[in-house]
């Protein structure tokens, strides 16, 4: 019990500060951020497996999460029958080519000895087909990109329900890292991290640019919910009878017919956004309830102290027999996977697809900076780590702007230096998780929540 | 005539434009690549403290212009340059008495000196956005164009016009100046040598008396000049904004890797070969076609490789490649 009260005083005090928000600015705003910290702590848990557990800084956190949000359009969104029929065939084409150079690359390689004669075959089928791509697709995506601009102009999804989408974000991030660990892990730590950062930058300006296939950065709107809508709520008998009954007092106190039910749409309006954000809450808690256990599983079983005897000294491990490519191939997998699904989450709970917000510095950095603050390589470190950071993300403007105030208040309204700094406030967050990094870095490097190891 | 046209169509619009965009990301490139090689840390906060002393050169022309002070036909930002630097070193100074110098003494890996150098980023940012906002500001003031189409057409007779901006020949004469002299520096002089090597085996140069703090300091003054020059020079051709600063981290890093991190050679041609790939890829070339081909084959669509949304994507592409062919760049990395 006493090994475990530091991590149970770390998160009442972060439980303390949420509710505080939700009494003195509102439940609403409360649970916003309780949703986002979650989500957080899924990227962070996804990062932590990569640098805690094996050593490998990833920061293309941002394209996984990316890639993540597009499986939610390609899997939810209904299938746009126009966009298929009129460019459906040449892109399923362009679908086949790319298949089909990738395994007749892996046949060469597989079968040429190395040469010059193979690396000429190589770039003669990456070229030839190239060009057939572009001769295909390009009248193709004019076309599909031409069927009510809009609206649509992409191909559309599947039509399936959206938390299926959760498992194929995850599928395609680790499809990505598959390819970027084939690519990038054999490099030096900063390499890898320079890499994965552009890597993760190409994906992202590709999602971005190909409209046919989430609409670019026209953004996907009004995307399927696993909740129900606040519009329903608010016309639906029991939800109104639970309200009333819950503000039974408040509600009696009301003089007339007319005013009580005035004050009862008013609470029902509250209550439909509080409600769908615990439907939220509660789906992200069992993600991360799931993701907690496995992760923690892992950590203490044999191939978590493989991992982390491949981190701590690789050579060792390496001449123990143990394949350490192989195993920083997995884990860089594993650990994109999970960003991968924060990425889907991320997108549910805010119903659309936006990929020119996808930044990073809001979804690299910040990350990063989670984990480093959480305590690297101790999942509840990790997850406070995500729960922390956000809140003073989120929470930097008002707290900023009231210290302002506070130290300006002899100064008269409409003095320069004053406005300036009121008009500022939201970038002190910058300062704040700056400086927060900083000094952890400096006087606590392990993190929060350090790292335990079990002796067996 | 034709081939005459055709080769002024391309200079106009790929070659000088390459070129320009080339020396900006060469000075960056190289002010990575010193941090790289002496501090021996991949500085994530290159943008942004590019864009700090950016950011005085602007405050201070604004000053400037307010005052009357000018510089004649050139920009008034040139006048700057000195004092953006001296408030850049500085900067720079105490940052790394505060935060860099703790870790370097401590010998951390270098995973964890980047790590502490996004700290930078964020606080850097922040100071920023909260002196300057995040605002696109141009302060280009002096003569535009020092060559404009029409007189060029009128001049040469030509039905191709050729443009330059005196912007981009600010940047290359500054650029080949700037570079020059810190070649000479690196090469000849004796504090120069010592860095050298200081960057190729630390333990001997201690050894043989090099004093570390002495080296240091020179480097985060070179990496100031450069920096500061840099990012004036890519602010006066485009416009100043922290968010597009921090975005050109990218591919300057890009330049740094691909000529080899380390080397500042490598860096300086790595800045020319990303802007060539970068401009020659995404430019339509229907234009020249026009001029060489004969009239029946003219070609129909705009004759572009890449849509020039990819273009920072392509950059990330070509140092991709090179990380799994060569990964020690195009020069053989980590020596100055």
């Amino acid at each position: 019990m006493r090994n475990y009260l530091n991590i149970i005083i770390a998160y009442s005090i972060m439980m303390l500060l949420i509710i505080l928000v939700g009494i003195f600015q509102s439940w609403s705003i409360a649970l916003t951020i309780f949703n986002y910290c979650m989500i957080s702590a899924v990227m962070t848990l996804g990062a932590n497996i990569q640098w805690g557990y094996a050593g490998l800084i990833n920061f293309g956190i941002m394209g996984y999460t990316a890639l993540g949000g597009l499986a939610v359009v390609l899997v939810s969104v209904a299938p746009v029958p126009e966009a298929w029929s009129v460019g459906g065939v040449n892109m399923m084409t362009c679908l086949g080519i790319i298949i089909l150079m990738i395994f007749s690359t892996r046949y060469i390689l597989k079968n040429i000895p190395k040469s010059n004669k193979r690396n000429y075959l190589i770039a003669g089928i990456i070229i030839v087909g190239l060009i057939l791509i572009k001769i295909i697709a390009g009248p193709a995506i004019e076309q599909i990109e031409a069927v009510d601009p809009a609206k649509t102009g992409f191909l559309g999804g599947l039509g399936l329900p959206v938390l299926f989408s959760w498992i194929v974000g995850g599928l395609f991030a680790a499809g990505l890292a598959f390819i970027v660990g084939k690519v990038a892990l054999g490099l030096r730590a900063d390499y890898l991290a320079i890499a994965t950062l552009l890597i993760a930058e190409i994906v992202v300006s590709i999602i971005k640019h190909e409209d046919w296939l989430a609409r670019g950065v026209k953004n996907v709107i009004g995307l399927k919910r696993p909740a129900p809508y606040e519009i329903d709520l608010q016309t639906s008998p029991w939800f109104i009878n639970l309200v009333e009954k819950f503000h039974s007092t408040k509600l009696d106190l009301a003089n007339s017919l007319s005013e009580r039910q005035d004050i009862l749409n008013q609470l029902v309006i509250d209550a439909s956004s509080v409600y769908v954000k615990l439907c939220f809450a509660g789906m992200f808690l069992v993600v991360v309830i799931i993701l907690l256990i496995i992760t923690q599983k892992a950590l203490y079983s044999p191939w978590g102290r493989m991992m982390r005897a491949i981190r701590d000294n690789e050579e060792a491990a390496s001449a123990m027999g143990k394949n350490v490519v192989k195993q920083h191939l997995f884990i860089f997998i594993l650990g994109s996977a999970i960003v991968g699904i924060a990425g889907a989450m991320m997108v549910t709970n805010d119903g659309l697809f936006t990929p020119g917000s996808y930044r990073p510095m809001r979804y690299t950095f910040v990350i990063w900076v989670m984990v480093i603050v959480g305590g690297t390589g101790n999942n509840f470190g990790a997850i406070l780590g995500g729960f922390v950071v956000w809140f003073l993300w989120v929470e930097a403007a008002p707290i900023a702007l009231f210290f302002i105030n506070l130290f300006t208040a002899h100064l008269p309204e409409t003095n320069e230096i004053k406005v300036h700094l009121i008009n500022s406030a939201p970038y002190f967050r910058f300062l704040l998780v700056g400086i927060g990094l900083l000094l952890i870095m400096r006087f606590r490097p392990q993190g929060i929540i350090p790292e335990k190891i079990i002796k067996q | 005539m034709d081939l005459i046209n055709a080769v002024i169509v391309l200079l106009n619009y790929t070659i000088i434009p390459a070129l320009t965009y080339g020396s900006q990301l060469a000075l960056g490139a190289i002010f990575v690549t010193l941090i790289y090689g002496i501090l021996r840390f991949a500085n994530f906060a290159t943008g942004d403290m590019m864009s700090f002393g950016t950011m005085f050169a602007v405050l201070l022309t604004y000053y400037f212009q307010s005052i009357g002070i000018n510089f004649g036909f050139l920009p008034t930002a040139l006048l700057t340059i000195p004092f953006a630097i001296f408030m850049m070193i500085f900067y720079m100074l105490i940052i790394d008495q505060t935060v860099f110098k703790y870790y370097r003494i401590k010998k951390s890996p270098p995973v964890m000196l980047a790590m502490v150098s996004v700290g930078v980023m964020f606080v850097t940012q922040a100071i920023i956005r909260i002196i300057i906002g995040p605002t696109d500001r141009r302060f280009l003031d002096g003569e535009k164009f020092i060559l404009k189409a029409t007189e060029f057409k009128e001049m040469t007779g030509l039905a191709e016009g050729l443009t330059i901006k005196s912007t981009q020949m600010i940047t290359i004469v500054v650029t080949i100046i700037v570079v020059a002299i810190m070649f000479w520096f690196l090469n000849k002089t004796k504090t120069g040598t010592s860095m050298r090597a200081y960057s190729d085996n630390e333990d001997l140069a201690l050894l043989s008396g090099i004093d570390p703090k002495k080296v240091v300091l020179i480097t985060w003054i070179i990496a100031g000049i450069l920096a500061t020059i840099g990012g004036i020079l890519y602010g006066l051709d485009k416009s100043y904004r922290p968010f597009v600063y921090f975005n050109n981290m990218l591919p300057i890093f890009a330049a740094a890797i691909v000529g080899g991190i380390g080397n500042p050679y490598g860096a300086f041609f790595g800045g020319y070969v990303i802007a060539f790939a970068e401009i020659f890829l995404t430019y339509a070339y229907k234009r020249f076609l026009v001029y060489i081909l004969p009239e029946s084959l003219e070609p129909n669509s705009l004759m572009q490789l890449l849509s020039t949304d990819y273009k920072f994507a392509i950059s990330f592409s070509i140092l991709v490649i090179v990380l799994i062919f060569r990964p020690s760049g195009i020069f053989e990395g980590k020596r100055i």
